[in-house]
């Protein structure tokens, strides 16, 4: 047992409301700078729709992450590697282009003071960030905001595969309509795709946090990176010629601060601390099998109060007080006492250290099969593939009806977040729901306690669990949300070395000014 | 005319390959960060395919072939021995030069014509690539004027590229070859000479190490077992991230 310690991270999904905040705290301290105006180290996504990059989850296309062959025990690269790497090295065909992100741009505000006297209002135009040049502006940042159901947007989403017409159909409903929103930061993985493609060998994963960096001293521009993380999460400065990423606000972490897009969060939907895994198990668990790979990644996170891993922690020199960080760390309770969170795409591979609590909102209220005159010569003739006769229906009455007819199939979710297995989602959703009703019953007191149980031991709760569930989802305050190991401060400044370093610039550890090459 | 021959296959050989290597010693130790092939294709993919795939498979076996007739000139002369491996030799480099020549204006093409990849050119990017198109076509023109180059360069020029080496240079082969040979020659050292400031340096860092190392890699800043291990004696090993 080679234990290891891992700073991870949780969303709250059925908190997120889209406000952005986390990606514009983001930009603000990290990316606002020439070349890396396109990039959203952190990110908000509108589910159903396709994302940023333009569909990056369709790895047919992108060819992101690691792939199982047909038969082969071993795993490797889809996209790129030791030899498909050095292959591609001159062209990588399949390296997404500015494009596939959108082109960065501003407005021409001068027009509007500089203007003469005329007839016409002045325009401010928009101009390229690249190239200066007056443009039409096609893509933005969260161009397809809000934008489930159109035909654009969230029909081309690649989670739909597995869903039958009928389905994707009732999905698209103005009527049924639903979606929920996605935020995406580097998940820092376990088994990171974009160190194995690096080769100049730039990207590491940090021993200490398991934060993944780019070197930018080493990084020559070869772009595997791009191609190889199925998140689309690692991005190529055009202007200096080094690929950049999400570094989790380690100099803030080290610090005892929250990082910038957990600590600005409205909805305070994000938590993080400290798992231990077993770092042996690293291959095996990313070469399961299809069927299995949730499940063997969520074994691979250890138990921190079991005294044997305690003291295989300690032989392998993690700090007492990572230990210590690591008991507390609500992470773990979502994702392992609770079992209430998934991995965004566990099939991919990579082992991603992010972990979601899926949304109980867009499955609550469903159609139900109520003969409604007036709500069906509403409805499209398509959607009455589906059904005639059903009514939209919020009532949370039905204990598990509601989940098993969600308007939004559980498909989808299982395509999002256990490799497409509507089992796990459904138990999430389930022991969410019964959460409710415990503290309905609470709170209102009209179920009775009967159905209340009832629904508790279904889901395999405790009332106990219950609370403590309610309270960190619910009540949980700063120090609840972020329990944050120290890291050493003598130590931390021996990991950056200089600390000068001005808004602007890129990269720690050295002063050297982030100019371009010549 | 023996000035014009001492500076150009003397003076200008120990210029550039001193400039260069104090040059790229300099630039890889003292300003890494701009140490980078400076990919444009995220800015522009299809066109960049055209010229970058046939440049390089192009210049690379070039590359190899003046290298092998300069170290071992002994085995080219061999192989050529046989009429028909020597065509074939010669029409393989041949190939090889074109397709490098397309690339290269090709790349040049669109390294002046694309919006988006003019605004990442420099001056030295359009030098650079305008004397490459320069060298590849003398070079070509070489092959074809004056057959055949891979045997008489092996036997002739061989031993002058020694000789610069050997700190006794003998530049009397060189200053009776016919001119386009000597602008050959000395554009070559003047390419040399213009790497350490150009992103040429990137043909310096191939990343070959790549297929030895494994896949993963962590950096542990402190080693941890030995700074928690209070009989063991410690001492800080810099990491060598920075």
């Amino acid at each position: 047992m080679d234990v290891r310690s891992q700073v991870s991270m949780l969303f709250h999904l059925d908190k997120c409301i889209g406000c952005h905040t986390c990606s514009i705290a983001c930009k603000n301290i990290w990316t606002d700078r020439k070349g890396a105006e396109y990039m959203w180290w952190n990110n908000v996504e509108t589910k159903p729709g396709t994302g940023y990059p333009t569909k990056w989850e369709d790895q047919d296309i992108y060819k992101g992450g690691w792939e199982k062959k047909e038969g082969a025990g071993a795993i490797e690269l889809k996209g790129a590697g030791k030899f498909k790497g050095l292959k591609n090295i001159f062209h990588n065909p399949h390296l997404p282009i500015m494009d596939d992100y959108y082109e960065p741009w501003t407005y021409k505000y001068s027009n509007l003071i500089e203007s003469p006297a005329q007839d016409d209002q002045p325009t401010a135009r928009p101009v390229s960030l690249v190239t200066g040049k007056p443009i039409d502006i096609k893509a933005g940042p969260n161009w397809d905001d809000d934008l489930s159901g159109s035909p654009d947007y969230a029909r081309k989403d690649p989670n739909l595969e597995n869903l039958s017409p009928a389905e994707r159909d009732a999905m698209f409903q103005l009527e049924q309509m639903a979606f929920f929103y996605l935020p995406r930061i580097c998940n820092h993985c376990l088994n990171p795709a974009c160190v194995a493609s690096c080769p100049s060998g730039a990207i590491y994963k940090r021993g200490e946090d398991g934060i993944v960096l780019i070197n930018q001293k080493v990084c020559r521009a070869w772009r595997m990176c791009i191609t190889a993380c199925p998140y689309k999460k690692t991005y190529y400065n055009w202007s200096t010629g080094k690929s950049e990423k999400c570094i989790l606000c380690y100099p803030r972490l080290e610090a005892g601060v929250a990082p910038a897009c957990m600590h600005s969060c409205v909805g305070r939907i994000r938590y993080l601390g400290v798992m231990l895994y077993d770092a042996d198990k690293i291959e095996e668990v990313a070469s399961a099998d299809e069927k299995n790979l949730v499940d063997s990644q969520l074994d691979i996170i250890l138990d921190p109060n079991d005294p044997e891993v305690i003291e295989a922690a300690k032989a392998n020199g993690i700090a007492d007080s990572t230990i210590h960080s690591a008991q507390y760390s609500p992470v773990y309770k979502f994702v392992k006492e609770w079992g209430l969170a998934l991995p965004l795409h566990p099939e991919f591979r990579t082992l991603p250290m992010l972990f979601y609590v899926p949304p109980l909102l867009p499955v609550m209220a469903s159609l139900s099969t109520v003969k409604n005159k007036a709500q069906n010569d509403k409805l499209d003739p398509i959607a009455k593939k589906w059904d005639d006769d059903w009514l939209y229906d919020t009532s949370t009455d039905e204990l598990w009806g509601t989940i098993d007819d969600a308007r939004f199939p559980l498909q989808y979710m299982a395509n999002l977040f256990s490799a497409g297995d509507t089992e796990k989602v459904s138990i999430i959703l389930k022991k969410m729901m019964a959460v409710r009703i415990h503290r309905r019953g609470v709170t209102v007191g009209d179920l009775g306690d009967e159905k209340v149980n009832g629904a508790l031991s279904d889901a395999g709760l405790t009332a106990e669990e219950a609370d403590a569930i309610y309270y960190l989802t619910s009540l949980a305050k700063f120090d609840d949300r972020f329990v944050i190991p120290p890291a050493h401060r003598e130590q931390a400044i021996e990991m950056l070395e200089d600390t000068a370093d001005v808004k602007g610039s890129s990269g720690f550890g050295f002063t050297e000014r982030p100019s371009r090459g010549i | 005319m023996e000035t014009l021959y001492n500076f150009l296959f003397i003076a200008l050989p120990y210029v550039a390959l001193t400039v260069f290597l104090i040059g790229t010693i300099y630039r890889y130790k003292g300003t890494k960060f701009k140490f980078s092939s400076l990919s444009s294709q995220f800015l522009e993919g299809r066109k960049l395919f055209w010229g970058s795939v046939p440049f390089h498979y192009g210049i690379i076996f070039l590359f190899f072939g003046h290298l092998i007739a300069f170290l071992i000139p002994g085995t080219v002369i061999a192989w050529n021995s046989e009429p028909l491996r020597l065509v074939i030799l010669e029409v393989t480099g041949f190939v090889f030069g074109l397709s490098a020549l397309v690339g290269m204006v090709s790349l040049f093409f669109r390294r002046t014509t694309d919006a988006r990849i003019k605004v990442v050119t420099s001056k030295m990017d359009l030098i650079i690539e305008l004397l490459i198109i320069a060298q590849i076509i003398l070079g070509l023109w070489i092959a074809y004027g004056f057959r055949w180059g891979s045997s008489w360069f092996a036997s002739v020029l061989s031993p002058y590229l020694w000789s610069i080496f050997y700190l006794n240079p003998n530049i009397e082969a060189v200053s009776n070859m016919p001119l386009v040979i000597q602008l050959h020659i000395s554009l070559a050292f003047f390419i040399v000479l213009l790497i350490p400031f150009t992103r040429l340096v990137h043909l310096l860092v191939p990343p070959l190490h790549y297929l030895w190392r494994p896949y993963q890699r962590v950096i542990w800043y402190w080693d941890r077992k030995k700074v928690r291990n209070p009989k063991s004696p410690w001492s800080v090993t810099k990491s060598q991230n920075n």
